[in-house]
């Protein structure tokens, strides 16, 4: 298993945003099976590391130094929509659901031209929305936009799923349904998962790359990092859930 | 009473020629931010292409021709604008709209070079040059031309934003640009086709245009467009609906206020702009109803405080 | 990379000709004002000069024709540095100026004409109510919040054009329509009066343009300018610190509206009479199409864009180029946007360097 190459590589990534430097050096292998998580506190540069592999940094955010590759090609400088299309699903932090657009424009949308549609995979982890599919997604609950957004990253065959925070903002019972969804996912696709959320973390993840600062503060098993207590205190700063009072 | 629905129906031709115009500026704006000032020459030049050829054929085959012929005028320009000038300043929607205004200079002052200051004359033909009897009142037949053509615009506009997948993206890029792209979409090939879809509809506002005035001149397409921009702000970007509503309010107030209010429409409608921003949450967009019922009554005050 | 720390690139105040300064350190704290001086020295004295240009100008330096497109040149410059201060210094974007240079000018006009003030108390009324005037209506622009910056601009393009219909109208005669009002002489001093007196107007258009540079580069030097960056380049981050953008965005908005009813002033008098296309928005756009000429937020960028385009403007014509000068400076100015990001005074700069 350690043989097989990882899906997506970072080595020294540089990212400036409005002339100051958010991250610093970050590098870490994503493997091409399993659940990566990206974790640290609030702050420390985890969105901005993942929309700066995606080329999704806001205005006045550019890469000054690095290189990512996806399944070995360098897709550093390359539009979103390129390397998008190489085969990665992405549900960003506030789940990017078109609030205007039914649930099934949403899902039509993400359909890539020219791959196969797992629309029954779709609606068999979530038959929801296959009953709401008529429905504006603005008027969907936070639970069911974060559906949608999940759904539409499995629509296509990608070699990589990214999703942003999942869990954040969702009530204890919705937060294990989203868990067991991505579960059921991992098994099909790699997934780079952020995740503040420990025991979400502690169910799905197999290896973690924790950011502290803008810089790669650790990499290894995810679940020997949590079982040391006072490490994961030291890098996360939590012992409870809060992620309030971060920097 | 007949004087009411002259003045109406009017009104309602004037909404469907700023329709024409305003659809295509609230897409543009709506997708990429950009304000563009040169929807107005797009429409300038069009006009002139198309008076050129009904000069030539003549008749109602030629206004049909023409009618082509200067839709075809907005189409290019527009397309030939996105892909030369605008296409490179992506991301910087400052220089967009600077080189925007530029052309719209720049593109009356060529009209003018080249055809002269003086207004034209549009030949329309017979067909469209009479009037009809509605309820006691003549009206020009021009006006249900432009009614008609405004509805079917409309109603293909709206087929076209919620049947078609490009549809779709424009309606999703309008909302949220950055992810469109994260789903793998090229959002630049949307912009294109929304600066082609407006240079369009620009072009057959000019055609249109020149049959409601019947004349034509270099700065036509720029006093259009001011009107054209109130009609985006009060519509806001809700949907093209919100869009013709909007259009069709201005253009009332704009007659009525024209003959109750002693020939001010002009300053009535900025007017109703002001009461409009006003009125309106900051912020917050409303639903097209609420927005449409405050639209209205601002429009009654409007119009009582002008015959007082 | 704009690291070259010339002395005129450090604040300073109004560009005073003070006697010359005796200490070292007050001939620091002058230095920045030499060029300003020397440039003001040079186009005071321009009059005192009858060389010929030929082609250039059509008479010699000090013949009416010349000093009168000086003068013209010379309020433009004005106009285009006062326009700056909201686009260049707080980042708005207004399509509505032209309201305030013709309300100046005709305000002026009909005080003078209609309620029989002499030029001076007429011009002081005129400035008061149309400061006022932009404090009201600067307030409802800025409201335009839910559609951004572009909605400031439709709206006071929306007011301007208003303006403008109003001025072509002449409602009960007026504003005398497309014609426009020939100056009201009997109000006028008699020494701004008649061709032989065009050098006193020239005088008093740079007086007005000395005015501009001194307001504008002196309240952008002081923490308020600092704040106006602030909100050019980040508004939130101006928010967040506690400071209400609104107060100082239309603080910027009314100020760059008293200085452009105070250019109208002047402009009817360099052009002996207001013009219904001084209240045109197409009015507007030529004063950003100067501005981003010359170079945007720079001191010196808006005044020679303004010299720069006006002349062009006012000779083009009288070349016999068969066309006309209006396509010119417009695709000019296209192909600045993108060889000359910066503006000229940019691009002398990146060669000095």
């Amino acid at each position: 298993m350690t043989s097989e190459p990882p899906i997506l590589t970072v080595r020294g990534l540089d990212v400036d945003i409005a002339g100051s430097r958010i991250l610093t050096g970050v590098g870490f292998d994503v493997p091409a099976s399993g659940v990566t998580a990206l974790l640290g506190r609030n702050g420390v540069g985890k969105t901005t590391t993942i929309r700066a592999i995606l080329g999704l940094l806001p205005d006045g955010g550019r890469v000054t130094a690095g290189r990512v590759t996806l399944a070995g090609e360098d897709i550093t400088a390359e539009p979103t929509h390129r390397t998008v299309r190489r085969g990665i699903g992405y549900a960003p932090e506030d789940r990017g659901v078109f609030a205007g657009l039914t649930v099934a424009e949403n899902l039509a949308l993400a359909e890539r031209p020219g791959h196969v549609h797992h629309y029954d995979l779709v609606h068999d982890l979530f038959p929801e929305l296959a009953a709401r599919r008529g429905q504006r997604a603005g008027t969907l609950s936070g639970g069911q936009q974060q559906m949608v957004a999940i759904a539409r990253t499995l629509l296509n065959d990608n070699i990589l799923v990214v999703v942003d925070e999942p869990t954040k903002g969702l009530a204890p019972r919705v937060v294990t349904e989203a868990t067991e969804v991505l579960e059921r996912a991992a098994e099909r696709v790699p997934l780079l998962l952020v995740e503040q959320n420990l025991a979400v973390v502690r169910r799905l993840a197999r290896s973690a790359v924790v950011l502290d600062a803008g810089q790669v503060v650790h990499t290894g098993d995810a679940r020997e990092l949590l079982a040391d207590t006072a490490r994961t205190t030291a890098l996360l700063g939590v012992g409870s859930h809060s992620s309030k009072g971060a920097a | 009473m007949d004087t009411l629905v002259l003045l109406t129906l009017t009104g309602l031709g004037l909404g469907a020629l700023y329709f024409l115009i305003a659809s295509g500026l609230a897409l543009i704006f709506g997708l990429m931010d950009v304000l563009n000032f040169a929807h107005g020459a797009f429409l300038t030049v069009a006009c002139y292409t198309a008076w050129r050829t009904a000069e030539t054929v003549g008749g109602v085959p030629g206004l049909l021709l023409a009618a082509v012929v200067g839709t075809a005028t907005g189409l290019a320009l527009a397309v030939v604008v996105e892909l030369v000038l605008i296409r490179r300043l992506y991301g910087r929607v400052r220089e967009q709209i600077l080189v925007t205004v530029g052309l719209s200079l720049a593109v009356p002052a060529l009209v003018q070079t080249v055809w002269g200051a003086d207004a034209r004359t549009f030949p329309v033909p017979d067909a469209l040059s009479g009037t009809v009897g509605v309820l006691g009142a003549r009206v020009p037949v021009n006006r249900f031309l432009l009614i008609a053509v405004a509805l079917l615009v409309l109603f293909g506009v709206r087929l076209f934003l919620s049947r078609t997948r490009y549809g779709l993206i424009v309606r999703a890029g309008v909302e949220d640009r950055a992810m469109v792209t994260a789903l793998g979409i090229d959002v630049t090939r949307a912009f294109t086709l929304v600066f082609a879809l407006g240079g369009a509809l620009a072009g057959l506002a000019g055609v249109l245009g020149g049959i409601y005035f019947g004349s034509l001149s270099p700065h036509q397409g720029t006093s259009l467009l001011v009107f054209a921009f109130v009609v985006v702000i009060i519509g806001g970007l809700v949907s093209i609906t919100s869009v013709a509503l909007s259009a069709l309010s201005v253009g009332l107030v704009q007659q009525y206020a024209n003959y109750y209010a002693g020939g001010y429409g002009d300053l009535a409608v900025v007017f109703l702009l002001a009461a409009v921003v006003l009125t309106r949450p900051a912020g917050g967009t409303g639903s097209p109803l609420l927005r449409l019922r405050r639209a209205l009554a601002a429009h009654r005050t409007q119009a009582a405080g002008g015959t007082a | 990379m704009t690291a070259t720390r010339t002395p005129r690139a450090t604040p300073a105040a109004a560009p005073v000709k003070g006697p010359a300064p005796d200490g070292a350190g007050r001939l620091r704290r002058i230095r920045p004002l030499t060029l300003p001086a020397g440039v003001l020295l040079l186009l005071a004295l321009l009059p005192y000069s009858a060389v010929e240009i030929p082609v250039l100008l059509d008479g010699p330096v000090n013949s009416p024709g010349s000093l009168q497109l000086f003068a013209l040149c010379i309020v433009f410059g004005g106009l285009a540095l006062g326009y700056d201060l909201m686009f260049g210094r707080t980042g708005l974007l207004s399509f509505g100026h032209a309201l305030y240079i013709a309300g100046g000018a005709y305000g002026t006009q009909l005080a003078m004409a209609e309620l029989g003030l002499g030029l001076v108390p007429a011009a002081l009324l005129t400035v008061v109510l149309g400061t006022l005037a932009a404090v009201v209506l600067g307030a409802i622009s800025l409201r335009t919040l839910a559609l951004g910056s572009v909605g400031f601009a439709m709206v006071t393009l929306a007011f301007a054009q208003a303006g403008s219909i109003y001025v072509e109208r002449n409602p009960g005669g007026l504003t005398g329509g497309e014609e426009g009002l020939p100056l009201h002489v009997e109000g006028v001093p008699a020494a701004l009066v008649g061709v032989q007196n065009t050098v006193h107007i020239y005088w008093l258009a740079l007086g007005y343009l000395v005015l501009v540079a001194a307001v504008v580069w002196t309240v952008t030097a002081r923490p308020v300018g600092r704040v106006w960056q602030g909100i050019r380049d980040n508004e939130q981050r101006v928010a967040v610190l506690g400071r209400s953008p609104f107060a100082y965005k239309l603080g910027a908005f009314t100020l760059a509206s008293a200085l452009a009813v105070l250019g109208g002033v002047l402009h009817l008098l360099v052009t002996a009479g207001a013009t219904p296309h001084t209240s045109t928005p197409e009015f507007t756009l030529t004063l950003l199409v100067m501005v981003v000429l010359g170079g945007s937020g720079t001191r010196w960028g808006p005044v020679v864009g303004g010299v720069l385009f006006t002349y062009l403007d006012q000779r083009l014509g009288g070349w016999n180029l068969g066309v006309e000068p209006m396509l010119v400076l417009g695709a000019l100015f296209v192909l600045a946007v993108y060889a000359a990001p910066g503006g000229i005074t940019a691009l002398g700069r990146r060669r000095r360097s």
